[in-house]
């Protein structure tokens, strides 16, 4: 079936509008959503796009490159340069390890070397698409595992280009390769085609550090925001073709563009303009992974591709698994890096084609290995699903059964949660050199703050036992401030009943919150953004042309007001009418009371009245 | 703390109170008296964020006003000119409808670390206490205030204890004849400070 740009695009798009957003309120994410369009319209079920999913999916792959583009563009140079460790010895490992473990189980099941290796090779490498965008959709990459397993990917971006250089090695002699490549360096030895990638990857980093900045600002100047959008998809197709040139991955070489425009100020500029790109590329080609799954072939051999996928899938994930515990990652970090990683990735259908046109693999054993690939992608997000639903809960429970370690001090002060929040009331307090017993639930958090020498005790603080072994007996203070509100809450009132002599200071996160402390007896509460909010607030007014002490003064006047609106209309909070019309009326006053703390800032124009005077003086 | 049948409110003013011993002994001479509302404003705003409606109703609600604190530069502490400049507003303390502080007592209760030899024409600081109080005197004129002569430590740094002791009794007797008789008065050019007439006059007469 031949179909038509328009067609295909509208088939496309229509499977993405609809099975995107079901997938979303599914909780599904949106990868798995693609995936499944994809399934429903390829071959198997409607049949609606047929064998050019192959070349739509090679098309859509330039999405991965954007997508390491503006990873890159969120890397600064300086991190990158600390990731070093994780990329070389997690990713390294990785790769040989899986590689290794892959080939062994191919040469037991009687398969050559030169084939083994070839699978081996192929199939060690993740997706760096599906992991990538899932991690990223449940905000996930930022955290350490999500680095780790970015980590990874970088480094296998970096092993594919000797991979395929080794794949014709493992030919039978004789037979060319199907797929030409286009290698200009290709004829030269060795040593100038390392200098020569050495010059390219120089240029890529000198041209984006000197070039970019005058080209841009003499485009932006134009004011013609497509043409900068044409500039930044210039960019990155550029280096594409540049890359390809000269045999290297172009999501490499994006990736390396993409960190050294990391401190531009062009970047933000340029993300915009490259992220719906991307979306829609990594979207088709997810769609496009989906319908190229041959079910035929998993109808007609169920057993053997349910043992490829599970089999691909345990190897990785145990390999992994191991290297996490090697690398010291905590069980639920080497648990969520593990699973994210653990499939098959979109260079294996590269690699596969590329060793059955080299005739190193038959087609009989690569088509049942592709699917499993596919299908092993199709697994990742469903994995990742299991582990936020039932793993990541299950390892908070877990969690809070580790024994709470015994402590051994009586201090004035019980800090809970030395999070962002905790550690700067912490810090102060300390700095005025009151020692304090810190408190916290996340081991994490707890290994953390221990490499600065702080001495936090694990445990749960809304036990009555651990609070009571924390001195909360004979402290003075404690100081709540997870950012757990239904914690906060708990334990508030498990003091409140058992400590009525310590005066309890609690992290809020709304006024419902504030209420349900104040219902609770707290009576020092802390909106934890108000007074970041109204800093803010009160530079906005600066800039708007206020001398800062009147700012500082309306925003006093506003905080004392706010403050004494919240406690005013305790009485209404839970009658929504009159909470609406109380807060109606109070804002009214709020209006009139900045009014006149205007009047009175000045003390030249207004608090001295001086035109009242002038007045006075000439009676 | 605020007390509506109080009439004496004493506006107290230290920035270091944790280094202060005479303020801290004058202050627990009167925190806790009847009919007195100690006002502690470094405490109350150490953002120097003054809530002026809330000041002038304590105004409105005492008899007479004593402002407690060091002598700081030959004058207050930052705060309560601060105070000065925000609280005593034209329609309110002065000018047209500022009539809300006609007729009560301003008193100025002072420490200094200078002896009283220190001030007079011949001593290190050349003027007398007195003279330096002359824009807080005027102050009080401007706002039709009764202005009494200051209640002054002098010696702070040095002052023995048994000194101390009885200059915060002294104190607790002032406060309390403010307290007890509003209507006392006290001839500004009579005394340099209020001390003396004190001393002259015994407890409980009239």
């Amino acid at each position: 079936m031949a179909h038509g740009f328009f067609y295909l695009a509208f088939i496309y798009l229509v499977a993405a509008v609809i099975s995107v957003p079901v997938a979303k309120r599914l909780g599904l994410g949106s990868v798995l959503g693609y995936l499944f369009a994809g399934v429903i319209i390829g071959p198997f079920m409607l049949g609606l796009v047929g064998q050019e999913v192959g070349d739509v999916m090679h098309f859509a792959e330039f999405g991965v490159v954007m997508m390491l583009f503006l990873i890159g563009l969120e890397l600064k140079p300086s991190r990158l340069w600390r990731l070093r460790g994780p990329i070389l010895g997690l990713g390294g490992l990785q790769v040989l390890l899986t590689t290794f473990a892959l080939t062994g189980i191919a040469l037991y099941f009687g398969l050559e070397w030169k084939m083994a290796l070839a699978i081996g090779m192929s199939l060690a490498l993740s997706s760096t698409a599906i992991v990538l965008q899932s991690l990223n959709e449940k905000g996930l990459l930022k955290t350490s595992a999500g680095q780790s397993s970015f980590s990874v990917l970088l480094f296998q971006d970096i092993a594919v280009i000797p991979m395929l250089a080794l794949l014709p090695l493992l030919a039978a002699p004789g037979a060319t390769p199907a797929i030409a490549t286009d290698n200009v360096l290709a004829g030269l030895p060795g040593w100038q085609q390392t200098l020569v990638v050495l010059l390219i990857v120089g240029a890529i980093i000198l041209g984006g550090r000197f070039l970019t900045r005058p080209v841009f600002r003499f485009i932006a100047a134009t004011r013609l925001r497509e043409i900068f959008t044409a500039a930044a998809l210039l960019i990155v197709i550029g280096i594409t073709l540049l890359m390809q040139s000269i045999g290297l991955s172009p999501a490499l070489g994006t990736f390396v563009a993409g960190v050294v425009l990391a401190e531009s100020e062009y970047r933000h500029e340029l993300e915009a303009d490259i992220e719906p790109f991307k979306g829609l590329l990594l979207g088709v080609f997810f769609i496009s992974v989906g319908a190229s799954i041959d079910f035929q072939l998993l109808i007609d051999n169920p057993g053997l591709i349910a043992a490829l996928v599970g089999g691909l899938v345990a190897v990785k994930l145990m390999i992994l698994l191991i290297l996490g515990r090697l690398f010291s990652m905590s069980l639920s970090d080497n648990l969520l890096f593990s699973l994210a990683l653990a499939q098959g990735g979109e260079f294996a259908f590269v690699l596969l084609a590329f060793a059955a046109g080299a005739s190193v693999l038959p087609t009989s054993l690569t088509n049942p290995l592709v699917v499993a690939v596919a299908l092993s992608m199709l697994v990742t997000p469903l994995l990742l699903l299991f582990h936020e639903r039932l793993l990541s809960p299950m390892m908070r429970k877990h969690r809070e059964r580790r024994e709470p370690d015994a402590i051994d001090e009586d201090n004035p002060v019980i800090i809970v949660g030395y999070g962002r929040f905790g550690q700067i009331v912490g810090r102060l307090l300390k700095a005025q050199g009151f020692s304090i017993t810190l408190l916290d639930h996340d081991s994490s958090q707890i290994e953390l703050v221990r490499k600065f020498g702080n001495k936090v005790f694990y445990g749960d603080a809304a036990r009555l036992d651990l609070l009571i072994s924390a001195g909360a007996a004979e402290a003075r203070l404690l100081v709540l401030a997870i950012d757990d509100r239904n914690k906060v809450l708990e334990i508030a009132a498990l003091a409140r009943e058992h400590f009525p002599n310590l005066t309890i200071l609690a992290r809020a996160f709304d006024r419902s919150h504030v209420y349900k402390l104040m219902t609770v007896g707290v009576e020092h509460i802390y909106r934890e953004t108000f007074r970041s909010a109204l800093e803010m607030g009160t530079d906005a007014l600066q800039h708007l042309g206020y001398r800062a002490h009147q700012a500082h003064r309306l925003a006093a006047a506003f905080r004392r007001h706010d403050e004494a609106t919240l406690r005013e209309l305790y009485p209404h909070w839970g009658d929504e009418k009159k909470y609406v019309f109380h807060s109606h009326q109070r804002a009214e006053d709020l209006v009139r009371l900045l009014q006149s703390e205007e009047r009175r800032t000045h003390p030249k124009d207004h608090a001295w009245a001086i035109d009242q005077l002038r007045e006075d003086s000439r009676d | 703390m605020s007390n509506s049948s109080a009439s004496v409110l004493i506006l107290f003013a230290h920035p270091a109170l944790e280094k202060s011993r005479v303020n801290r002994a004058l202050m627990e001479a009167v925190r806790d008296l009847d009919g007195v509302t100690f006002h502690d404003l470094y405490q109350q705003y150490p953002d120097f964020h003054i809530d002026v409606d809330r000041e002038q109703s304590l105004l409105r609600q005492h008899r007479s006003v004593v402002f407690q604190h060091p002598l700081y530069w030959y004058s207050c502490p930052a705060l309560v000119k601060e105070w000065v400049d925000l609280v005593l507003e034209y329609g309110f303390a002065y000018g047209e409808g500022g009539d809300v502080l006609d007729g009560k007592h301003w008193l100025s209760a002072i420490s200094t670390a200078g002896t009283l030899r220190a001030y007079c024409e011949k001593g290190s600081n050349q003027y007398t206490i007195r003279e330096f109080l002359r824009p807080f005197e005027q102050s009080a004129l401007l706002c039709n205030m009764r202005w009494l002569p200051p209640y002054v430590v002098h010696n702070s740094q040095q002052i023995s204890d048994p000194e101390l002791d009885r200059a915060a009794e002294n104190y607790r007797r002032l406060i309390e004849r403010l307290r007890d008789r509003p209507d006392v008065s006290v001839p500004a050019g009579q005394h340099s400070y209020i001390n003396k007439w004190l001393e002259q006059e015994p407890a409980g007469g009239n």
